[in-house]
Order: structure tokens, then sequence, then C-alpha cells
């Protein structure tokens, strides 16, 4: 499987995503420029937090004009994955992509830790190897994580089963119902505040992310065996 | 030529955790009438001539760009220069 990772300016993650699926799964993996007209070849992509454009505006409201989010878009139209981490998430709901906003903490705080997420939905294409309220262990870094949404997008979100991780204990940012990552309605674009890319060796602190994108790998690969 | 001033500001529906920092601080002060603060954004834009009617073109930048219609609103003044 080919993953493109793509890389903005004042993207901070790109060689942590890029690292988690290349050396750590041994998939194929290239980081493409926010400039870059094509993704063409691509099986997936994975878009990596840090601070786009600085975060002026809003977070994310610059990059998703970049000339790359087209092909994003016609990728996640096709069915392919399409991951977005932190600011990825950001930029995933500016785009329309994923519905909702993240709003500053309520802390006002920027926080830089592990928390505790629940796998509330494990019956999508980034979770299948979680069990069912599985509680796992990712690292969270950001100032606007708040996840907010009008009340009839929440109903069709939990309608759905869009919600896929809570913070299971401790909610760090005050976002709506404790949610920590959520899936569109095709089930094929997830965004998350935490950093699963950040969780793939022991040695990191925890191995908890590493089975986000172990599932992304086989079921693509179930759905090529099908096609 | 004309200005334009748009102001973005946090729908009611909104939490405002920087504004309710800021009312906080101004209590702090002594002015513990003060009720409520919100903080928005405010935008300068000048423009030449449109094709469209400047209202339209207006709108479009700010629920394009400006604005995330998710947890935001808007309102804008045009002054003609003459």
């Amino acid at each position: 499987m080919k993953f493109a990772v793509i890389v903005f300016p004042g993207s901070n993650c790109d060689m942590d995503l890029l690292w988690a699926v290349k050396d750590i799964l041994g998939e194929e993996a290239e980081y493409v420029r926010h400039d870059a007209d094509s993704l063409a070849g691509f099986d997936g992509v994975l878009i990596p937090g840090g601070f786009s454009y600085g975060d002026y505006l809003r977070c994310g409201a610059i990059a998703r004009f970049s000339t790359i989010i087209s092909e994003v878009i016609r990728l996640a139209d096709e069915g392919k994955p399409v991951f977005g981490t932190c600011n990825g998430f950001q930029i995933l709901t500016e785009a329309g992509l994923l519905p909702g906003t993240l709003l500053r903490n309520e802390s006002l705080h920027f926080i830089c830790k592990t928390v505790q997420l629940q796998v509330v939905n494990n019956q999508t294409n980034f979770t299948s190897e979680y069990q069912l309220d599985e509680v796992i262990q990712l690292p969270v870094a950001h100032g606007e994580g708040n996840y907010y949404c009008d009340e009839a997008t929440l109903e069709t979100l939990k309608e759905n089963q869009q919600i896929v991780f809570t913070y299971a204990y401790d909610n760090p940012n005050g976002s709506l119902e404790n949610i920590a990552g959520i899936v569109n309605e095709k089930g094929n674009v997830l965004g998350m505040m935490p950093h699963p890319e950040r969780a793939v060796e022991s040695l990191l602190g925890s191995e908890d992310g590493l089975r986000f994108f172990k599932s992304i790998v086989k079921n693509y690969g179930k759905a090529r065996a099908n096609a | 030529m004309y200005n334009v001033k748009v102001y973005v500001t946090y729908k009611d529906s909104v939490l405002d955790p920087q504004g309710e920092a800021v009312k906080g601080a101004v209590h702090r002060l002594g002015f513990e009438e003060i009720s409520e603060i919100r903080i928005g954004k405010y935008f300068e834009i000048k423009v030449h001539q449109t094709a469209q009617p400047i209202e339209t073109v207006i709108e479009a930048i700010c629920d394009k760009l400006l604005a995330n219609v998710n947890m935001e609103t808007y309102r804008y003044e045009i002054m003609e220069e003459v």
C-alpha cells in the first residue's frame, strides 16, 4: 500500500507519519508537497499535525486552499483512506471532508501529554484491530482540539456511529461528548486530535497507535482481494 | 474604491474561553458590572471595482475563508471612497 504524507509549510509531524507506515509497517510512503497537483498512484493519504501556515486566521483555514487539497478530496470521493491527525484533523474539517470544527481548548492551555482513549467504534477501516471499548494510550499536543458541532450534526454523528474515539477519563480540551476522533459517513475519512504515529514503538512509551495503521493496511488489502 | 470592514464573531451558542478569561481579568480590575466579553476578528479590506456586486464578493470571501460558518457569524460595512 502506498501512502502520501502531505507536507504544508509548518507541518511538523510529517516525518513521524512516514516513519510509522514506512519504517515500522514496511509499507510504501512518500512526502507530497502542498503545492503539488497530483496524487496519482497513491492508495491513501496521511495529513500530519503541526501548524500549517502558522495557524493564521484559523487552524487549517489556509492549508485547505492548497492545490493538493482538490486531489485529497478526489481520493476521498473514490473511497480511499484519508487520515488527518491534529492539524490534519483541523484541515479536514475546514475542507469540509469532516463535519464540525476544532475550537480553542477550554482551558486555553496548549496540552502536551499522554491521554487515555476509548475505541467506541471498532467497525471502521481505521480501528478494526482494536477491541470495542478498549482503552488505549496515545499522546496529544494541541491548543485547538475542542471538538464542536451543532446539535443536528451531533445527532447525525451518533446515528451513523461516526464517533470513533472518545477521551476515556479526563477530557483534556472540553470537546463535545468527549469526542477525540470522528469518521465521515462513508467511513473512509478519519480525523482525530491524538497522535497514533507517535505511539508505534515501546521506546516511545506506547505501541497502541500501531494497530491504527495496521487496520488501514489490512482493510485495504481485503478490499483489493474482493475487488 | 471601497473600504470594507468585516467583523467575525463566534455564534452565541459557542463558548468563547478567551472572552471568558478577559472578563475574569476585567472583574479583577474592579469592573464587576461587565457581564459579558466576547472576542472576535476584524478585517479591513480595500476593494477596487468589482465585476459582481461588491456585497456578493465580500460575502463569498467571508463564507469561504474569513469565517467558519460552523461556529462563527459575520457582518460587514461597505464605505465608498469618492
